[in-house]
């Protein structure tokens, strides 16, 4: 669960990020965090993972943060087992090393993902989903509560899009986990969120449910071109999505 | 999920016995050398006799050495050998420590001015006063006084610490070389000078137990810290925010990390000189036979620096009639293998920042 009140973050003496914040995700919720280049979303993200301190507010994050970079650049070509089993480090002492339930809870965290026959490749020869898989995977490792991922899906093809989404919404669908994640693809939120949090800049946000914020007028206001959310068959089932009219 | 139940239960871990029996074998090949070691220079013994004089202290046999033979094996070289081991193993422990640290596979104590700030220190030492352990004393004085001024100013121009770290290297080592010719400079040219030339240049021939009973304790624990802590070199070579996102306090590891390393480095600097490239080349060398996780790399590194200095330390005897200093041969061997290391290895042992 996180819980933020009156949230506020700036550098310095300079203009504020954002401000004025206050939303609630419960817990084993899915919320998606929207807005243009340069609102605040990466920032927010840095705050719920204790990296930077909020300038002005209250923020309680309950429980076990782990946190999915967008991308992992590591001069040291890492097999993906080992780049997984660091996420075990919160739990091993400054001089020990990973036992063998570090490397269970590894393996396990892998088997999850369904990515064990990765676990002996060079992690940066793998493809840019199967890197957001294993650093999910890596996060998963340390027993997490809360994910919280920045971007997952941008950098991908539309198969490995599906692919990290899906796995999302089962990780938190079977386990409770709660997921906060950025986006910059509105369609992302309708596919596995509940909750959306748009980030305007400044003190403007909304946050609400996925039906009641992800709408054309606030797309419209965010973004600052015209967009439409569309419906349609598929399966038999009624899939939204939304359409930026680019020209 | 059924890949998860065909996979074996040892995915990461490696097959047990046989890299036992590479550690064993890599151990022994160390202490084979240390032994030839023993044998080799202006006065050459036989590889029997060492065997034999090295086996009396264990189990009582008759002499078939000379009185000369036996004082040359223990009390030259046995001390030598002993040194080049331990600041083999030292300075590539801390060279594959700091790469993983500062994410950078360029970096070595040389090239971030420990040894620059050391060698000052250990030539202020000779100047002033006399003695192995005022040498110490300074040495690792000026070793941290160094290595605090580089992170000092890399830290403050923020972005790209990499880059700014190795800088600042480059600066404060120009710095500290400045300060070593000014101390040639004023040194009586007839005694204190000819002393700090040959120190600076690096040599294990002035090595005794004295001297090694000096230096040893340092380097073997700081070696020791930094062999625990081999999996947090791990995750600090991911970088910091990652690293601090995975529950890591990055700041306090990484400047423990540096203190071992500054105390190895001005240890050997101060027990045998400037010992250049070894702790830059060796853990490319490591790397190349075990790959880049910290937790073999650290070990290996260890003992191929060994074996490394000691070949070194041997080819310093022998090659020509009077010894060659260590600095050079280090750097002579070392430069060029650096160079094909770098344009071999691209992409499979390390990758470029």
């Amino acid at each position: 669960m996180i819980e933020a009140e009156k949230l506020g973050f700036r550098y310095g003496g300079a203009d504020w990020i954002f401000r004025d914040h206050s939303f609630r995700l419960p817990r084993g919720a899915i919320t998606a965090i929207l807005g243009p280049n340069g609102r605040g979303k990466t920032t927010l993200l840095k705050c719920i993972l204790g990296l930077i301190r909020p300038t002005e507010g209250r923020l309680v994050v309950d429980g076990v943060t782990g946190y999915v970079p967008q991308n992992l650049q590591s001069p040291f070509p890492y097999k993906t087992f080992d780049i997984v089993l660091m996420g075990r480090a919160r739990h091993i002492g400054f001089f020990r090393h990973p036992t063998r339930a570090d490397h269970d809870a590894a393996r396990d965290a892998m088997a999850r993902l369904s990515i064990l026959d990765l676990a002996d490749r060079p992690f940066d020869r793998l493809s840019a989903g199967q890197q957001q898989l294993a650093l999910i995977a890596r996060a998963l490792a340390s027993r997490c509560d809360l994910l919280v991922l920045d971007e997952p899906a941008s950098a991908l093809d539309f198969r490995n899009q599906a692919k990290v989404l899906q796995a999302l919404a089962r990780l938190s669908d079977e386990t409770g986990l709660t997921v906060v994640f950025t986006t910059h693809a509105p369609q992302h939120a309708l596919s596995i969120a509940q909750s959306a949090l748009l980030m305007f800049g400044g003190s403007t946000y909304r946050h609400g449910s996925v039906d009641a914020t992800v709408t054309d007028e606030n797309l419209e206001a965010l973004y600052e071109i015209p967009v439409r959310n569309l419906s349609f068959q598929h399966d038999g089932r009624n899939v939204r999505t939304v359409a930026p009219v680019l020209v | 999920m059924s890949a998860a139940t065909e996979t074996p239960d040892r995915i990461g871990a490696g097959a047990r016995l046989p890299r036992y029996a590479l550690w064993g074998g890599a151990v022994a090949v160390l202490a084979v050398c240390a032994a030839y070691s023993l044998g080799v220079g202006r006065y050459p013994i036989s590889f029997e006799r060492v065997y034999g004089i090295l086996v009396s202290h264990l189990v009582p046999i008759d002499t078939f050495w000379s009185v000369s033979d036996q004082r040359v094996v223990e009390l030259i070289r046995a001390p030598r050998v002993l040194l080049a081991v331990l600041a083999g193993t030292g300075l590539a422990v801390a060279g594959a420590t700091l790469q993983g640290v500062f994410r950078n596979p360029l970096v070595g104590p040389q090239i971030i001015g420990v040894s620059s700030g050391a060698a000052f220190g250990g030539a202020l030492a000779i100047l002033l006063f006399s003695g192995t352990s005022a040498i110490l004393g300074l040495a690792v004085a000026f070793g941290l006084a160094a290595i605090a001024l580089v992170y000092w100013m890399s830290r403050i121009a923020g972005r790209n610490p990499v880059l700014m770290l190795v800088l600042s290297g480059v600066v404060v080592s120009a710095f500290f070389a400045a300060l070593i010719a000014l101390i040639k400079y004023v040194a009586d040219p007839d005694d204190k000078l000819p002393a700090i030339v040959f120190w600076l240049m690096g040599s294990f021939a002035t090595a005794t137990f004295e001297k090694l009973a000096l230096v040893a304790p340092p380097i073997v624990v700081a070696s020791l810290l930094l062999f625990a802590m081999r999996f947090r070199i791990n995750v600090l070579s991911l970088g910091d925010e990652e690293a601090e996102g995975l529950g890591v306090r990055v700041e306090a590891s990484r400047w423990f990390a540096i203190l071992c390393v500054t105390v190895i480095t001005a240890s050997v600097v101060a027990a045998a000189g400037i010992v250049g490239w070894v702790g830059l080349v060796v853990p490319h060398l490591a790397r190349m036979v075990v790959g880049p996780d910290h937790r073999l790399l650290i070990p290996a590194s260890a003992l191929v620096g060994g074996v490394y200095l000691l070949v070194i330390d041997d080819v310093a005897r022998v090659a020509t009639a009077s010894e060659i200093p260590l600095g050079v041969i280090t750097a002579l061997i070392g430069a060029p293998v650096f160079a094909i290391l770098l344009r071999k290895t691209q992409g499979s042992g390390w990758k470029h920042d």
